[in-house]
């Protein structure tokens, strides 16, 4: 509250079209964070979007080549979490993960650089959509092995604790990467060595096409928690302000050597699996619904509901966005490709 | 592209000029085995609703139903080792890797138990199971998508591993696959899924340990496997132009390795060169040419051994990073040509 005020009064000029009844029960987080922040983290999401949104053009106009797995509809738990962290912790990421680049400070522009296969993309146009990493940033990678990121997040755990730098390991994964013994082998682990590190489970509904239903004999994500003794916490993953606060607690208990936590995001991804989908396995009004809870809207309206953001503001964050996007485009689009007599160029750290 | 039939003996083979592209070949061969024998089941991720990854498995669900078109989570260690206790109590199943790359964690049912139950048991149990590896480069999806491992499970004695370059050998191959009594591997190429060739209807088989010449020439042997045989056909049309006639050897089979084949064709041409997808070093193409050094053929070797494989590194995501990883015709003409004229 007594925040809640200093920021308004930061803005005369705000009249919140709220009632004081609401005003109360701002949620912590939106004291927690600074009015920038919120702004920069309602920007990222916007960028996600955009940025998937403009890859897809350009997979559709032929200028990418393989396949992509667009996380729109999921922008609140990537970003929602990653406001949770510094540059020097680390997360491991998913073959859906263009979100948590973005959430952990990848630049756009290298990023497209690796669509488009060029030499200043983040893995010199080796990896592609599936494999971008910024370990400068702490981000050790999407992954193109469902699962394969999960025990490699609990072993940058155990750097850091060993190592005492105060970092944190964080892991994206999916519904359908639960079902797999990495998994679970991992969750084992990290709850035994009692290692900082927090499982992400953004449960779109859908392993590709089975869903949760089909592959789980749990209802949650969040219920497997209790086999390895950690908290298992289940937020609506589409609202920015849950997922950011269930993400600072459990970072907070990490850092304080209390161990391990797994938070579940309820979400709904709205694209295909990838791009050969034909969505077969759900209904046009399942999908339908989800778009009324698109996570950006949301926190667009919430913000502005308790006066956190002005609409000029929204259409400036927009601006820059489109900016942003633009600028990459061109970035990637003038970058060098890579020559192939560099094919076998890194294989090993030294030749 | 047309084909010279495979040899052996077809049944009810109908219109024998029917053409399907490979994977409907596939298909049509896992529908006859499951109309034929209720024991026969299909596992993999997404075979159901989806049809498959490749589209496969196509609309088989709504044919034999979810008991028999089986999605499981994505688990393949578990669902791996649940096919091969399937296998090891009365049912057939036919297991589908989403890409072949996933059977990287999949290996410990493969290799320890798959492989080896007949023999730890003494001979008393055997494991009917068909696992199908979509496999090979060439759709963009880099270093965890693209890679052809079929020489790692080729080193594994009692896995039978076979790759089929045609829709015809895509067919009686998984029908012979699945009548063998032990385990058989089947990597199939991704890029090959769309192409068409006559496919006979009805029930045949491909033998599981036959090599298939597939033009015949008297200049140099070209040994290739999976996509690497078109490749093959292509460069041999293009060396003959230059008054070279390369025979081409589907190999097709990795375990057991047909070396008669091989040594006769090599007897006649005097020169050999094997081409594959998989990485150049310790691959196919090392067991076929110490196939023929160990051989009579060796005495007939006009010139030294070549081979042409993937590069010494993962795959690359880049489209022409990723085509200079694997041979290509141009690779091939090149080769044949140092080879035949004496420049090796
Ligand atoms: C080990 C492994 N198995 C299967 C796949 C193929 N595959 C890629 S993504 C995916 C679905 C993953 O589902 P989930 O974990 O829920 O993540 P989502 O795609 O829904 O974000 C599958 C089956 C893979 N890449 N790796
Ligand atoms: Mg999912």
């Amino acid at each position: 509250m007594q925040d809640m005020v200093e920021a308004s009064s930061a803005s005369p000029d705000i009249i919140p079209d709220i009632s004081p009844g609401l005003i109360g029960n701002l949620p912590e987080i939106y004291r927690r964070l600074s009015r920038p922040a919120l702004h920069e983290a309602l920007r990222k999401m916007q960028l996600v979007r955009r940025f998937e949104e403009n890859a897809e053009q350009a997979y559709m106009r032929g200028l990418i080549h393989g396949t992509m797995h667009l996380s729109i509809g999921q922008e609140a738990s990537a970003i929602g979490v990653c406001v949770a962290l510094t540059d020097r912790d680390y997360i491991t990421s998913t073959h859906r993960g263009h979100g948590h680049c973005i959430g952990k400070g990848a630049e756009i522009g290298r990023m497209f650089a690796e669509f488009f296969g060029r030499e200043t993309g983040y893995c010199r146009g080796r990896g592609g959509s599936m494999h971008i990493a910024d370990p400068s940033k702490g981000n050790l990678g999407a992954n193109g092995i469902v699962g394969g990121g999960i025990p490699i997040a609990v072993g940058a755990a155990l750097s850091a604790k060993r190592l005492g730098t105060g970092a944190v390991s964080l892991s994206f994964f999916g519904d359908g990467a639960s079902n797999e013994g990495a998994f679970h082998e991992a969750l084992n682990m990290a709850s035994i060595w009692k290692l900082p590190v927090i499982f992400i489970c953004e449960n779109n509904q859908y392993g590709m096409s089975t869903s949760t239903e089909r592959s789980m004999a749990v209802k949650n994500v969040a219920d497997r928690a209790a086999s390895y003794g950690m908290p298992g916490v289940i937020v609506d993953g589409n609202r920015f302000a849950e997922v950011a606060a269930a993400s600072f607690d459990a970072v907070e208990r990490a850092r304080r050597g209390d161990g391990p936590t797994l938070i579940e995001c309820k979400t709904y991804r709205i694209r295909g699996h990838s791009r050969s989908d034909r969505n077969r396995y759900r209904t046009k009004e399942e999908i339908e619904s989800w778009q009324e809870r698109d996570p950006i809207k949301l926190f667009q309206t919430e913000l502005r509901n308790y006066g956190l953001i002005e609409d000029s503001e929204i259409a400036s964050i927009q601006t820059s966005v489109e900016e942003e996007i633009k600028a990459g485009l061109q970035f990637a689009s003038d970058s060098p490709l890579p020559s192939t007599m560099d094919v076998t160029r890194d294989v090993y750290t030294s030749v | 592209m047309t084909f010279i039939p495979a040899s052996e003996k077809i049944l009810d083979i109908g219109n024998p000029d029917r053409e399907l592209s490979y994977s409907q070949a596939i298909q049509e061969a896992m529908a006859l085995a499951m109309e034929a024998d209720p024991r026969v089941i299909l596992m993999g991720e997404d075979i159901g609703t989806y049809g498959g990854a490749f589209q496969v498995t196509g609309d088989l669900i709504h044919r034999f139903g979810e008991d028999r078109v089986m999605d499981t989570p994505i688990s393949e260690l578990g669902g791996a080792g649940v096919a091969v206790g399937a296998a090891l109590t009365g049912l057939r199943p036919i297991f589908e890797f989403q890409f072949s790359d996933f059977a990287t964690l999949a290996m410990e049912q493969i290799v320890n138990q798959a492989a080896k139950l007949r023999y730890m048991l003494g001979g008393a149990v055997s494991v009917p199971l068909v696992m199908r590896f979509p496999a090979g480069s060439g759709t963009g999806a880099a270093a965890q998508h693209s890679q052809s491992l079929e020489a790692w499970l080729a080193h594994v004695p009692g896995l039978k591993v076979v790759q089929p370059a045609t829709p015809y050998d895509a067919k009686g191959l998984l029908l012979a696959a699945i009548a063998d009594p032990d385990p058989v591997m089947i990597f199939e190429h991704k890029l090959l899924y769309k192409m068409k060739g006559a496919v006979p209807e009805g029930h045949y088989t491909v033998p599981l340990d036959k090599a298939e010449i597939r033009r015949a020439g008297r200049d140099l042997t070209i040994v290739a496997t999976s996509i690497m045989v078109h490749r093959a056909l292509d460069a041999a049309a293009a060396l003959a132009e230059e008054g070279i006639e390369a025979e081409v050897i589907d190999l097709r089979s990795l375990r057991p390795i047909d070396t008669a084949t091989i040594v006769q064709s090599v007897k006649r041409t005097h020169r050999l060169l094997c081409v594959y997808e998989g990485v150049k070093t310790l691959g196919i193409g090392a067991e076929v040419s110490a196939a023929i050094a160990e051989s009579e053929a060796f005495d007939f070797l006009d010139a030294p051994i070549a081979r042409l494989g993937g590069a010494e590194a993962p795959l690359p995501y880049n489209p022409e990073l990723e085509k200079a990883s694997v041979p290509q015709v141009p690779d091939i003409i090149v080769s044949a040509l140092a080879l035949a004229q004496g420049r090796l």
